[in-house]
């Protein structure tokens, strides 16, 4: 493959409108996935992505494009899963178990009942190459919303990940940061939903943050490389997606699974080697 | 004129240095459990006081109450005259190590930094920080470790690094939550040793406990809580045979060897 093979896609407007968005998505969500990895919070993000179904149902009957509607049913249904989570006495699991089956139960009632021409599959895998220039402009107002809080609010994100109990000693507003933290990872799921889909937007949020956590040794690393990953396998994963006519969700998943590999395999060999070579020196 | 405003500036400073922290009948309840009962003393500024009890016998719900994390079903704390809600500057905390989520691979220094992470720290590229950082870390002799990854310190230098993040917050008031579980022997001596010149700088720390040997050397003061203050005082006085059966039931035997002053010795030599 030369590299007019590579430039090929460029060619075409829609292509590189879905560029513009799978490397939007391959920054926002690994760099999110830092912190749910950490936080164990994987499950929870599962369910956000499932339960913008019944939203999205209801606003393809009304006419609306997903973007637009997803902005608002993301800081819902980040709201409602903190306000259950905090709330529950069935257990955490428990009651994103309940939230997650139910919401995504209803989508797919709710489609059926209004008889709305969406085709799940794009919906479920995503459908990248139908991002229109609206849409591109919709994610990009979502990137620059997420990225700013998520820098801004770093160092307290941080502390209260870490240790909860003394950032509310220190007189931190953990209920604030906990809902903030929720309602960004929640738009940037659904900013990504159309890259990735409800089903797989999981693997962009954790699988290129295992694979760094595997190979770095401070947060702080652990981010970039994740970022660097997640924009990695977006990028080829959208090429793969053209070239092979396969669904760009599954296509970046896969080249996320096979960065982990890359990076366990890392972490198991190459480590060892420097090791080695240190103890001899 | 001007002597008696002085004379009166100082009897008010005494009072103050007197009253640093006053609990005043503190009662704290879970649900239909009472965790603290009529909790009253009185520590002055630059003590240090062991807090020691049984599991279960309320020293953590009793810093809990004096940072403003649980309401007071009755009673009332006062830090430096403030209520615990507005006081949360003045207080540097030390947590169980069993509340931290140790997933997180973070740095020394970052850990430090927390200290001085308020809800006006919006900035995640600031350095203004770095000179109070390094200064703490020197403080508690891990200057050397600043870019370390806390997951690889052992459990003394772990707490070495809490305190200080209280030391790079300002904090006038050091609470230690379990500060030497997990920590060897060795170590407890090193950080007894820091926490020590913390004492001289005009700290006042509490320290939650359940080594009770040697607890007059290392105290000034020692508060026994079993749900209520079974006893409150100098430290070479309060650990009567009453007060250890108060707190501890059947199993004060355990502590038989301890007498005021024994040094945990049978023959009290």
């Amino acid at each position: 493959m030369g590299i007019e093979n590579l430039l090929e896609p460029f060619k075409y407007d829609f292509m590189i409108r879905s560029l513009i968005t799978a490397a939007l998505s391959g920054i926002m969500l690994p760099a999110l996935g830092s912190f749910t990895i950490n936080r164990n919070m994987g499950f929870m993000a599962d369910a956000m992505a499932h339960a913008t179904l019944p939203i999205i149902a209801v606003g393809v009957f009304l006419g609306f494009s997903i973007s637009v509607l997803g902005v608002p049913a993301a800081i819902l249904i980040a709201l409602l899963l903190g306000f259950i989570i905090k709330n529950t006495e069935v257990g955490e699991d428990t009651a994103i178990g309940i939230i997650f089956s139910s919401f995504f139960a209803l989508g797919f009632i709710l489609i059926s009942i209004f008889n709305v021409s969406i085709n799940l599959e794009d919906l479920l895998f995503g459908q990248i190459l139908a991002v229109s220039t609206f849409d591109v402009f919709i994610v990009f107002g979502l990137f620059i919303v997420v990225m700013s809080i998520f820098l801004i609010f770093f160092k307290q994100f941080l502390f209260y990940s870490f240790d909860p109990i003394g950032a509310k000693v220190r007189g931190l507003n953990v209920s604030f940061l906990n809902y903030l933290f929720l309602i960004i990872l929640s738009l940037a799921i659904i900013g990504s939903l159309q890259t990735v889909g409800i089903i797989l937007v999981l693997s962009m949020l954790i699988i290129p943050s295992a694979a760094a956590k595997l190979i770095t040794k401070t947060f702080v690393n652990s981010i970039i490389f994740s970022v660097a990953f997640g924009v990695v396998a977006s990028i080829s994963g959208l090429y793969l997606s053209y070239f092979f006519n396969l669904p760009s969700g599954p296509s970046m998943s896969i080249v996320a699974t096979l960065l982990f590999v890359l990076a366990f395999l890392i972490s198991k060999l190459v480590n060892p080697i420097f090791t080695y070579l240190n103890s001899e020196i | 004129m001007t002597m008696m405003i002085m004379m009166t500036m100082k009897a008010k400073n005494k009072i103050q240095k007197e009253n640093f922290i006053i609990s005043d009948g503190c009662c704290v309840q879970y649900g239909d459990t009472l965790a603290l009962d009529n909790v009253t003393f009185k520590v002055s500024e630059g003590k240090m006081v062991a807090v020691v009890g049984p599991n279960g016998g309320g020293k953590s719900t009793l810093f809990n109450a004096m940072t403003g994390l649980v309401p007071l079903a009755n009673g009332s704390i006062k830090i430096k005259g403030l209520d615990p809600d507005k006081a949360k500057n003045l207080i540097g905390y030390v947590p169980q190590k069993n509340l931290i989520n140790w997933n997180f691979p973070v740095s020394v220094r970052q850990v430090v930094e927390m200290g001085l992470t308020n809800n006006n720290s919006l900035n995640p590229f600031s350095k203004k920080n770095n000179k109070i950082v390094m200064d703490s870390l020197s403080q508690v002799g891990l200057l050397d470790k600043i870019d370390d990854n806390v997951n690889k310190l052992s459990g003394g230098q772990l707490q070495r690094v809490f305190i200080a993040r209280t030391l790079s917050q300002g904090a006038d008031i050091l609470l230690l939550d379990e500060a030497f579980s997990a920590v060897d022997v060795g170590a407890q001596e090193d950080l007894m040793e820091i926490i020590n010149n913390i004492k001289l700088d005009g700290k006042t720390i509490l320290i939650a406990t359940h080594d009770i040997n040697n607890i007059e050397e290392k105290f000034d003061e020692v508060l026994c809580l079993n749900r209520h203050c079974c006893a409150y005082g100098d430290a070479s006085e309060v650990l009567t045979k009453e007060v250890m059966e108060e707190m501890y039931g059947s199993h004060n035997q355990m502590f038989k060897n301890h007498t005021p002053g024994n040094h945990g010795n049978n023959n009290g030599n």
